[in-house]
């Protein structure tokens, strides 16, 4: 529970710092943006939570075909839920046909709640911890965004999806599960646009966000994102967070602060460094203009640093021997 | 207003002086409410006014305010470790010197909250019971300029009491002793502690090991081991 809860609180964040202009209360002027053939995307702001932003930081988007509407995530609230539905129908004639979360974390499905008589998807160690932290993630959510979060309910996915191709309504779409931001983290590519909704895996011009992240397997899977680019399967790529691209960009840019996040805490355990000093080091120019910093920084060294500390303390020759 | 309180209960109201050269440094916000990282350096009082007696760390909001006595005897008044935190609280640092004097730094740290009220993770799978009062230790030269810095870590679950069904189970002292026998710093630890106390400590210019750690929880359980350099 306590790790749950831990988890949990990862998603407060320091919202004093955001210069955003306020969207007027209750409307988050959700503009869906055609990115590719019957493709969109409805981006949200790259920042870090706050209540000028409505929490709003997420993208979201869709696939319309004739086999329905394809919804990719849901974003923070049920309002957002809401207002994302209207704007797919204002958009496309097509019935939505199925919503999918590409990870656990609480601004991918939290708009569920406005779509419930839709299949909701998810994997299947996503649904579960959904199941585990979704109240903690309300907990935390309604303390920073206030009246944007009013009357949601954590709804997690309902049905579990398993990766691998699909036809849907002409377009050929492949599922892949890859992990190292999550447990397990869903990828979309629709080989027929070279769209890659890429989940939390990738961010772009913002920090990633770190709380439940592996980051070597992390870096394995961005690995296996640019190669898909390399090769051509990929063009476009949808972050969660931060703007649509082209290109490896955004791999790049996350590959480069994940490789030099890991560096930082494995040198500073072994110079010894305490938690608190860690937190306080420079960090490089090359990141100081990304969003979400430098809340991201603290919140990740928060939760990783402790595994580089007990790697030094354990290392077999610790200057230690049993007493009497 | 729990200033009141905290100078009639640990200071028994004795005239004091803030002072910027106590230094507490904690994080503007709790990310973690389970483990929030404090950090205390009083070198320049010591260099300034003298030899210190004890420092007293208290966060005033929380439902157990007295986190820990650290005598800094032979080392650094250097010292870093987390605590858990219940709510937004200042987290202070009171300084008593050996001529009876008393200074106080201070800091803020804001906090979702909740952290002394959930059970520890070892405590929450039960592991806590195969690693207790395990000692796990590292000698880091020159992190501090000249310094001799002690990392330590003792396996404990650190129970608050706070938490429904689990009474309080937690480290009360823990005191290294050098080569000599002499004592090089003695810890008095309450409750707010994190569970499995890591703990940064500065020995000092020259200490030389070998060290011999004792202690022992509010149980009875000693932890007596050996630290070499």
């Amino acid at each position: 529970m306590s790790w749950r809860k831990a988890f949990a609180l990862a998603w407060t964040v320091c919202a004093a710092w955001v210069q955003a202009a306020e969207l007027p209360a209750g409307d988050y002027q959700l503009q869906p943006r055609a990115i590719a053939a019957q493709t969109w995307v409805i981006e949200g702001a790259v920042e870090d939570f706050s209540r000028a932003n409505g929490c709003n930081i997420i993208n979201t988007g869709f696939i319309a075909s004739d086999d329905g509407v394809l919804v990719i995530n849901t974003g923070p609230s049920w309002l957002y839920g809401q207002q994302q539905r209207a704007a797919i129908a204002r958009t496309v004639p097509q019935k939505p046909s199925r919503v999918v979360a590409l990870n656990l974390h609480p601004d991918y499905f939290f708009g569920n709640q406005a779509w419930v008589d839709v299949p909701l998807q998810a994997l299947g160690g996503s649904m579960a911890g959904m199941q585990a932290e979704g109240k903690a993630y309300e907990d935390n959510l309604y303390r920073l965004c206030g009246d944007w979060m009013k009357g949601t309910e954590s709804t997690p996915a309902r049905q579990s999806l398993t990766p691998g191709r699909q036809d849907w309504g002409g377009h050929r779409l492949e599922w892949v599960r890859l992990e190292g931001h999550t447990g397990d983290d869903l990828l979309l590519i629709d080989h027929s646009t070279g769209v890659l909704f890429a989940g939390g895996l990738v961010f772009a011009d913002r920090v990633p966000t770190a709380p439940h992240a592996r980051l070597l397997p992390w870096m394995n899977s961005l690995r296996t994102v640019q190669a898909w680019i390399d090769q051509g399967v990929v063009r476009t790529v949808v972050p969660s967070h931060g703007p649509v691209h082209t290109g490896r960009k955004g791999v790049d840019q996350t590959l480069d602060w994940l490789k030099w996040l890991h560096q930082r805490l494995q040198s500073s355990a072994a110079q010894g460094l305490d938690l608190s000093e860690v937190l306080r080091l420079s960090i490089p120019q090359r990141f100081a203009t990304w969003a979400a910093m430098p809340a991201e920084y603290t919140r990740s060294v928060t939760y990783l640093y402790p595994q580089y500390e007990n790697e030094q303390l354990a290392l077999p020759h610790v200057p230690t021997a049993s007493g009497q | 207003m729990q200033w009141p309180v905290i100078h009639r209960k640990f200071m028994a109201t004795a005239p004091f002086a803030l002072s910027d050269e106590v230094i507490v440094k904690g994080p503007e916000f709790a990310e973690d409410a389970m483990n929030v990282p404090i950090w205390i350096d009083a070198r320049a009082l010591q260099r300034s006014m003298g030899p210190i007696d004890r420092i007293v760390v208290v966060a005033d909001r929380n439902p157990i305010q007295h986190v820990l006595d650290f005598e800094p005897l032979g080392s650094w008044p250097v010292l870093a470790f987390r605590i858990r935190m219940e709510q937004g609280s200042p987290v202070r640092a009171l300084v008593k010197m050996k001529d009876g004097r008393w200074f106080v730094g201070q800091t803020w740290v804001n906090a979702a909250g909740g952290g002394c009220t959930v059970p520890g993770a070892t405590r929450a799978d039960g592991s806590w019971s195969r690693t207790l009062n395990h000692v796990q230790a590292r000698v880091f030269r020159n992190v501090l300029d000249g310094g001799t810095r002690l990392r330590l870590r003792v396996m404990h679950p650190m129970d608050t009491g706070l938490v429904n069904g689990i009474p309080a189970f937690h480290i009360e002292q823990l005191e290294l002793r050098d080569a000599q026998d002499t004592a090089v710093w003695r810890l008095h630890l309450h409750e707010p502690v994190s569970e499995n106390p890591l703990i940064t400590l500065e020995l000092g210019d020259q200490p030389q090991g070998p060290w011999r750690l004792t202690g022992r929880d509010n149980n009875g359980n000693r932890i007596d081991e050996r630290l070499k350099a």
